[in-house]
């Protein structure tokens, strides 16, 4: 394997993780604010560069089956948490609440950390990162070009990230209620995919799996708000 | 003590609120649809579609229960 087909085999692998690691990360911050997901976020990277630092090639050594099963569950409970509350306030609210921001509605404390999204970047950032670092390892040590690994993940994670940190204003103006209800829809899709891999069940497609959850949890989350706001309305109607 | 054993208290009470959250039958729905999952791989069986279908049921009777 040649340096440059390491750094291009590197980029994209390393891209599909971090993407999943940015759409957590601004979506975790668009709900719940920025400062305790930055903090989460930063934390995770931090003991991700001490874990590559310290163990290096013996990363590969993590048992990363049982790290995918434990956060997918936790994020899967959580996702699915968010998903019933945003199918309820579309349901009752529709699609009002443009851009509000209220930090007593969501419960976020006004000082001090806000664990539950320091807790979500922190595990989002983490797995993903050890990802990535499996992957620079495996191609980087297979082909004798580790330093072209590196450098094909760092571009992926300075592209994505950026892209993340521009995106992060058009986020900002989605709806209140349906951006509860799409980071609920990620994170369950996240959740499950990562939890069900973390039993060692292939997904048929492989990564491709994860847009076939996106659009169940989608199709479940539109029948339902359909079928609550059918009932609400016949309750208006008596 | 009291500071350790009031940040144990507060450090559980995050944990609890985190996985058990409005309705705990949303995370005791993931943890049995996880069981039969791991046992149908026992078994032979590629279970994926499992978790996905169980998560969609909970949610609307999650919905149902704290909707009442």
């Amino acid at each position: 394997v040649s340096g440059s087909s390491a750094f291009v085999v590197t980029f994209l692998a390393a891209a599909v993780e971090v993407i999943e690691m940015v759409i957590i990360v601004v979506g975790v911050g668009s709900i719940r604010g920025w400062r305790s997901t930055w903090l989460g976020a930063g934390t995770g990277l931090a003991v991700l560069a001490v874990l590559v630092l310290v163990f290096g090639a013996a990363l590969r050594a993590v048992p990363i089956s049982a790290l995918r099963l434990v956060i997918g569950t936790l994020l899967l409970i959580f996702g699915l948490q968010w998903l019933v509350k945003g199918i309820r306030r579309v349901s009752v609210n529709g699609l009002r609440g443009m851009g509000e921001r209220s930090a007593t509605a969501e419960n976020v404390p006004v000082s001090g950390v806000d664990w539950t999204a320091f807790v979500l970047s922190f595990k989002g950032v983490l797995l993903e990162g050890l990802e990535v670092a499996f992957i620079v390892v495996s191609v980087g040590l297979a082909g004798q070009t580790l330093g072209s690994a590196v450098l094909g993940a760092v571009a992926a994670f300075v592209v994505l990230a950026g892209a993340g940190l521009l995106a992060r204003g058009l986020v900002q103006r989605i709806p209140r209620s349906a951006l509860q209800l799409i980071v609920g829809t990620l994170l369950s899709s996240f959740g499950t995919f990562w939890s069900v891999q973390g039993l060692g069940i292939a997904w048929p497609g492989n990564d491709l799996a994860i847009l076939g959850l996106i659009g169940w949890y989608v199709l479940t989350a539109a029948a339902y708000v359909a079928m609550l706001r059918s009932g609400l309305a016949k309750k208006v109607q008596r | 003590m009291t500071l350790v054993l009031r940040w144990l208290r507060a450090f559980g009470r995050f944990w609890y609120d985190f996985v058990v959250g409005d309705d705990w039958t949303v995370a005791a729905t993931v943890v049995v649809a996880l069981l039969a999952t791991w046992l149908l791989r026992g078994a032979g069986m590629s279970a994926w579609w499992l978790l996905p279908a169980a998560a969609g049921a909970v949610v609307g009777l999650s919905l149902r229960r704290t909707m009442r």
